[in-house]
């Protein structure tokens, strides 16, 4: 029973996809299905300008080019792939993921999540150093340090002796 | 003629500052206050003198000397005279000129100043500042930058020459290219003045930083004393690129305002380590901690104000070989180099004198969130300096070259921003030295509970996105925090001085300049950040061609095409085509817009001028793509509906009142020496 059921809605499903695609081939594509996927491309010529805002010729025929595979019913991944492959890396907004590229994104998180350790260990030992030798922390800067206040209550009355001193 | 004699006065000037720096370390060595005082008028002198320069280049871009390459590069006989002015800083040779001009504008400003009580300072700002100064004279003089060039033929054929070569034909071009049509917009001619600013005042703290080392004066003296110049350097450098921004979103038609384009990361690095040296100083003017930390964070300001230039300048983000093709390109790489280098050997040398006077005593006190703060602008700097040389990287060593565009940064930054705007709205209320979790908590609930109305808020009024709900959260709790403090502060000083409210909140205020300055800061980042959510999360867009008379529908607005009109404009020398858009919103005449093409002839280039219809909820922003002179078709239309995006422009002058707050000089200077000894000998708590 339970197995007729997930093959129904296997069928049902790819029904619905077959016919999707059928319709997309039916008619020709907007300029928005077109600008949707021309906004995650640049052209190799107009340095750092997303396809979708360029206004140059070649850009425009890139563009109608787009249109062109989406009638034919490509996908927005063979879309991007057939641009990168003829024309290289660099029309996709970001570099593929493979070989060296790795370091992109591999390399700031590495780094962050070491700035985040280091300063970790920086801060606990120095809060260990200052509660195992409390002389020690009581000395230079002890005059410079306010209690924590507690409450409010505190912060405020802390507050007005601030003001006390200044005036 | 006049070209020859601009540039003597450049190669006058090179000299004069490579004398101050000579006469600056021998007068230091040998502890001669004559000659200290020499080097300090030859700096004084480089001023007028690239004054003069500047004058002479004015007064050929003005009177159309279009003999001068430069001039023939960047103006035309059509370009009204304002902008032949501004043409100054609108080509490479000229704008490294203006960099010079702004560095010994500013370097004789500190010159000026009193130096009784840090006479020591004296000459090793002048040695920092004048290589500064000599390093960029020398890429006008030596590298092929020289804005006074002049062409000639010769058998070669015709080319540019600093002299006139042997057998040299003078050549004067008719007409020249004229400005790029994109720098010619508002936006354009105050926004390089305003980075550049920036980028040369952070040079006087980076001198002073490097005086401290060499003198072995590792008390926070240097910090106390540039205090306003970096307060001013942050100004110029945030307005620079908020102008930046405005100019991208008014010209550029792509419907924003920052593309994380190489270029304004270039201008961005500075500021993201300048920031975290901003907030980091107050530790050690507190607490006489994070003296090496303030050390190091200088330095990679300094560096990456010099690498900022270097990107945009030597053309290495176009392809790596253009860089080693361009004459400055290795210059500019080998004084980052040495600077860099030197400076951090200095510190080394200096380290164990750098040492904290205090211990940090609490992971969640204040001092621990000032180190988390600037562990999160220095992540960002990271990703933004991975995504910058990574490119270059790759076509180096793999011959491939790559983009790394919005996505990238947006998905690495995104997060980052978010623990930023938290830290924004914890730090306020955590209590210098010791703090613990419960403290904390009972500073923080009260303010938060008004700010969990928002999200709820924009949730009934159909914002669902999650990031959009977190980040309006964080926005409330940070303006609620802030204001929840003020307002506790104020009350308490009321009490205890029997003041009227209002009078209490003034004086204090008035009392703690940086800290309410600060505040107020922290407050208009909150409206930008209203705008930034916005326009990132919200933008929809739509594109469609349309006969005279047809319709596009976007976010509830109606735009119908009436008509498009071409016509030339012979005296300005360019051809406009202006479309005429009815707009109706939910069904509501609200009047008409002109989405632009305009045609510049000189340069034989477009410009894209967008139609916009802005309001504090949303800006309506239509471009014309494309149109058809003669058939029926009409005219293609993209238009972008950018909700809240006018918050971002509204919090950059809540911004600059803020830092005009917290950086104006005090009123009357007979006060400022007894405040700060004042201060000096009773460090306050309150800021």
């Amino acid at each position: 029973m339970k197995r007729l059921f997930w093959i129904t809605t296997l069928i049902l499903v790819l029904s619905t996809l077959t016919v999707a695609t059928v319709s997309a081939q039916g008619s020709t594509p907007t300029d928005d299905e077109v600008n949707a996927i021309a906004k995650q491309m640049y052209c190799p010529v107009c340095e750092n300008t997303p396809l979708d805002v360029c206004p140059t010729t070649a850009c425009k025929e890139w563009r109608e080019e787009i249109r062109g595979m989406l009638a034919d019913g490509k996908s927005e991944a063979e879309i991007k792939q057939h641009f990168a492959d003829y024309y290289g890396a660099r029309v996709l907004a970001e570099p593929p993921r493979t070989g060296l590229n790795w370091l992109l994104y591999v390399l700031p998180p590495i780094a962050i999540v070491a700035g985040v350790f280091v300063l970790f260990r920086a801060l606990r030992a120095w809060s260990q150093a200052s509660t195992s030798s409390p002389q020690r922390a009581t000395g230079a800067g002890a005059d410079e340090d306010e209690a924590a206040p507690s409450s409010d209550d505190e912060y405020i009355a802390r507050m007005e002796e601030e003001l006390r001193k200044r005036d | 003629m006049l070209a020859d004699f601009g540039f003597g006065v450049l190669i006058v000037t090179f000299v004069v500052a490579l004398y101050s720096v000579i006469a600056a370390i021998i007068g230091e060595r040998k502890q001669s206050a004559q000659m200290v005082e020499s080097a300090r008028r030859a700096q004084l002198l480089t001023f007028p003198l690239l004054s003069l320069a500047a004058g002479v280049l004015i007064y050929l871009l003005v009177n159309n000397h279009f003999d001068v390459s430069f001039v023939y590069e960047v103006t035309s006989r059509s370009m009204p005279t304002y902008l032949k002015v501004t043409a100054w800083w609108g080509g490479q040779a000229g704008s490294l000129l203006f960099w010079a001009w702004l560095l010994s504008a500013f370097t004789s400003a500190v010159t000026l100043r009193k130096w009784e009580r840090d006479r020591e300072f004296l000459p090793w700002v002048i040695v920092v500042s004048s290589i500064t100064l000599a390093f960029f004279l020398s890429l006008n003089i030596f590298f092929n930058e020289n804005p006074f060039a002049r062409f000639y033929q010769t058998i070669d054929g015709v080319q540019a020459y600093d002299f006139r070569p042997v057998g040299g034909i003078p050549i004067t071009p008719q007409d020249g290219q004229g400005l790029n049509p994109l720098l010619r917009h508002p936006g354009m001619i105050i926004h390089p003045p305003m980075l550049y600013l920036g980028f040369v005042s952070f040079v006087i703290p980076f001198a002073f930083a490097i005086a401290a080392l060499v003198t072995g004066r590792t008390d926070d003296r240097w910090t106390r004393i540039t205090r306003r110049w970096t307060l001013w350097a942050w100004l110029f450098l945030s307005l620079g690129l908020v102008l930046g921004g405005r100019w991208a979103y008014d010209v550029l038609g792509w419907g924003g305002y920052w593309g994380w384009d190489p270029v304004e990361i270039a201008a961005f690095m500075p500021w993201l380590t300048g920031t975290a040296f901003l907030h980091s100083v107050m530790i050690q003017e507190h607490k006489g901690m994070l003296k090496q930390w303030n050390m190091i964070l200088i330095i990679l300001t300094y560096s990456l104000v010099i690498f900022g230039t270097f990107l945009t300048r030597s053309g290495v983000l176009s392809s790596v070989h253009a860089f080693a093709q361009s004459a400055i390109g290795p210059m500019f790489f080998g004084f980052i180099g040495v600077t860099f280098i030197t400076s951090i050997a200095l510190l080394i040398w200096r380290w164990p004198e750098l040492k904290s006077e205090t211990e940090m005593k609490s992971m969640i006190s204040r001092e621990a969130f000032f180190l988390l703060n600037n562990l999160l602008f220095l992540s960002v700097l990271v990703v933004c300096f991975v995504g910058v040389i990574y490119p270059l990287a790759s076509e180096l060593f793999t011959g491939q070259k790559v983009t790394v565009g919005p996505p990238y940064y947006e998905r690495a930054n995104g997060p980052i921003f978010g623990a930023m705007m938290a830290l924004m709205g914890i730090a306020p209320l955590s209590a210098w030295g010791k703090s613990t979790a419960l403290t904390l908590g009972r500073a923080l609930w009260k303010p938060t509970i008004p700010a969990l109305f928002i999200p709820m808020l924009a949730y009934l009024a159909g914002y669902r996105q999650v990031v959009a709900l977190i980040g309006f959260f964080l926005v409330a709790f940070v303006v609620s925090v802030t204001l929840y403090d003020t307002f506790r502060s104020a009350r308490a000083r009321q009490r205890a001085q029997k003041e009227n409210f209002f009078t209490a909140l003034a004086r204090l205020a008035g009392r703690n300049r940086r800290r309410y300055g600060g505040y107020i800061i922290h407050i208009s980042m909150m409206l930008m950040a209203i705008g930034i959510l916005g326009i990132e999360i919200f933008q929809t867009e739509t594109q469609g061609t349309l006969a005279q008379g047809e319709s596009l529908q976007l976010a509830g607005y109606t735009v119908e095409y009436e008509e498009v009109a071409t016509w030339p404009d012979e005296g300005a020398g360019v051809q406009y085509t202006r479309a005429v858009v009815d707009v109706s919103k939910d069904g509501e005449y609200i009047g008409q817009l002109y989405p632009r093409i305009d045609f510049y002839f000189d340069s034989q280039q477009t410009m894209t001028i967008p139609g916009q219809r802005s309001t504090l909820q949303d800006d309506l922003y239509i471009l014309l793509v494309d149109w058809q002179p003669v058939s029926s078709v009409g005219a293609t239309f993209k238009i972008y509906h950018n909700p809240l995006v006018n918050w971002l422009w509204v919090g950059s002058l809540v911004f600059i009142t803020g830092m005009l707050f917290a950086a104006w000089p005090d009123k009357d200077p007979s006060l400022r020496p007894v405040r700060v000894n004042k201060r000096a000998a009773e460090p306050s708590a309150a800021d």
